[in-house]
């Protein structure tokens, strides 16, 4: 798999802070990428590192197997951090058109990306003149002018009302499905998991995870189960060797397997024990709830 | 570097105070003009100053560089408060993130500085020309090609006015803060000048030290030059004065400036590349 960037040890302490300690961590193209932490954990630091902004104390990073310098490798990136800078004095188009000159693209995009984000017409308006959900929108078509081969994303909704984060989780769900390489640093755990197959987990500048969503902890997700006898349900699922406990919780009886287990299977086994069920449902833990017991664990 | 001169073009095409600012410096240099229309008739005394050898050649190049170079502030404001408002719009990051490098952006402040320096000399040069070939004595080609070196010194003395301009706005990062420190600036230059001149020990010479300060180092590369015109020189000698110093330009400020251009582009570098954004 091609890999767009390698981390190395990258850190950056400010005065006695160490805001990034040691982050090591690959992206491959293809894939979506979180970075994930609360407020003040290194998130944002990080992406200025690699984005040529924010000097490493040390360690290094290198785009693209390390083939071009850091402001060349940059052309091909598109990004979007904190809050959108663009000249309040230009308006939508001229602000693009200086994006292209920076990056050396043609200016032909310039109206396909406006419309994209439902901007085109807009363009003519001073950057000044945007709401932010505008303002936001409008980074987003700078960072897609080259096509690029990653799009990096810095907390992208922070900020906007409820209609503007639906748009722009619109706009970046349509780029992910297009196969572009994202990574999106946020503290929303639900925006992470709409989207993300990797995720870098932070905790006070430390990497506490790297990996995949789904193998963020080491979890065989629960049962859901429901029969019209619930005392005859529960007893079987005990009598089960591969179920851990069971517990009714409301309306449902709460079962967690030992092993990987399979809704069909379980189905099965219990039907042998002559109990019907009239609801089975496989659960995983959400993100919220796997991201909770990781940094508690690494607390503890 | 058409690409950088592009970039920086495009800021200021688009900023509607930095287009009136320049507007302005243009009509102003143009307005030298004027001064050939200078004439007092009060009965018995006439006088029109271009008839007082002032467009002559080859001392127009000097005077015009002389009264040109006042108006340098102008440029100075826009060239302040294009590196201020990168970072107070915070743009320079932006720039750096789109693929901009710290040195290309440098460069695209310097393409703009070298611009202005250029034009403006190229300015003060077809006006000198156009007033000279109206009013001087003496149109004879030798005449008009002799004295270029202020037309350099004007040059020299504007890119490292500006390059001092970027460094401020680089350094202080708010336009009207940078722009007071250079008053700041050209005040304790004159405290240093009056200390040196009242403390100096007897081997060191106050103003061959006041020679290396940036500000005049600037000043000295045209020096005035009235003391130059014939009616002034026959005054002085009426009134037994010595007016008769140096009016050339000097090697060793050229060299001077020069050095302390170069110092600025330095440490403008040095500070973008250290900080963080």
């Amino acid at each position: 798999m091609k890999t767009i960037l390698n981390v190395t040890n990258l850190t950056k302490t400010f005065g006695r802070l160490t805001a990034v300690d040691a982050l090591s961590f690959n992206i491959n193209k293809g894939n979506v990428y979180g970075i994930l932490g609360p407020n003040g954990s290194g998130k944002s630091t990080t992406l200025g590192m690699i984005l040529n902004v924010v000097n490493p104390t040390s360690g290094a990073f290198s785009w693209f197997e390390g083939t071009e310098n850091t402001h060349q490798a940059l052309k091909r990136v598109g990004a979007i951090i904190e809050r959108p800078n663009f000249y309040p004095y230009m308006t939508a188009a001229q602000n693009l058109r200086l994006v292209c000159r920076i990056k050396e693209v043609p200016k032909a995009k310039i109206e396909e990306k406006l419309a994209l984000v439902d901007l085109l017409d807009r363009k003519n308006d001073t950057f000044k003149t945007f709401s932010l959900g505008m303002k936001q929108r409008l980074a987003i078509a700078s960072a897609l002018l080259n096509d690029p081969e990653i799009l990096i994303l810095d907390e992208p909704t922070n900020g906007l009302d409820p209609q503007g984060i639906a748009q722009v989780r619109d706009i970046i769900q349509k780029i992910a499905t297009q196969g572009t390489t994202i990574l999106l640093a946020s503290h929303l755990l639900d925006e992470v998991e709409k989207v993300c197959s990797h995720v870098l987990v932070l905790q006070k500048g430390k990497q506490i995870y790297f990996g995949k969503v789904n193998e963020l902890t080491k979890d065989h997700g629960y049962f859901e189960l429901n029969a019209t006898d619930m005392e005859a349900l529960q007893s079987a699922l005990d009598s089960l060797s591969f179920i851990e406990n069971s517990a009714l919780k409301g309306a449902f009886i709460i079962a967690h397997p030992n092993t990987t287990l399979s809704a069909a299977e379980l189905s099965k086994a219990l039907t042998a024990k002559g109990i019907i069920v009239t609801h089975l449902a496989q659960k995983h833990k959400s993100l919220e709830e796997q991201f909770l017991t990781l940094t508690q664990n690494q607390q503890a | 570097m058409k690409r950088l001169f592009l970039i920086e073009f495009d800021k200021l095409r688009t900023n509607r105070s930095s287009r009136i600012l320049i507007g302005a410096y243009f009509i102003l240099l143009t307005s030298i003009a004027l001064i050939a229309a200078i004439k007092f008739d009060i009965g018995p005394i006439k006088f029109h100053l271009a008839e007082q050898g002032i467009f002559n050649f080859p001392y127009v190049w000097h005077f015009n560089a002389f009264i040109g170079a006042w108006f340098k502030i102008f440029l100075a404001v826009v060239i302040v408060s294009m590196t201020a408002n990168e970072y107070s719009n915070k743009t320079l990051k932006q720039n750096l993130i789109d693929g901009l490098s710290k040195r290309e952006f440098l460069h695209s402040k310097w393409v703009i500085i070298f611009a202005f320096a250029g034009i403006s000399t190229l300015f003060i040069f077809v006006v000198s020309l156009i007033l000279g070939l109206i009013y001087s004595n003496y149109t004879e080609v030798s005449v008009i090609l002799k004295d270029f070196e202020y037309l350099l010194a004007y040059f020299v003395k504007h890119v490292a006015f500006f390059a001092f301009c970027l460094f401020l706005g680089t350094a202080i990062k708010r336009s009207a803060f940078a722009l007071g420190f250079l008053g700041i600036w050209q005040m304790f230059e004159g405290f240093c000048y009056g200390i040196l001149k009242w403390k100096s020990p007897s081997w060191l010479d106050a103003d061959q030290v006041f020679r290396l300060f940036p500000l005049n180092a600037m000043s000295n590369l045209i020096p005035e030059p009235f003391t130059r015109l014939s009616a002034v020189r026959n005054l002085a000698n009426q009134v037994e004065v010595d007016v008769f110093k140096n009016t050339n330009v000097q090697f060793w400020d050229i060299v001077i400036v020069l050095l302390w251009a170069y110092i600025f582009y330095f440490l403008t570098y040095r500070l973008l590349t250290r900080r963080d954004l």
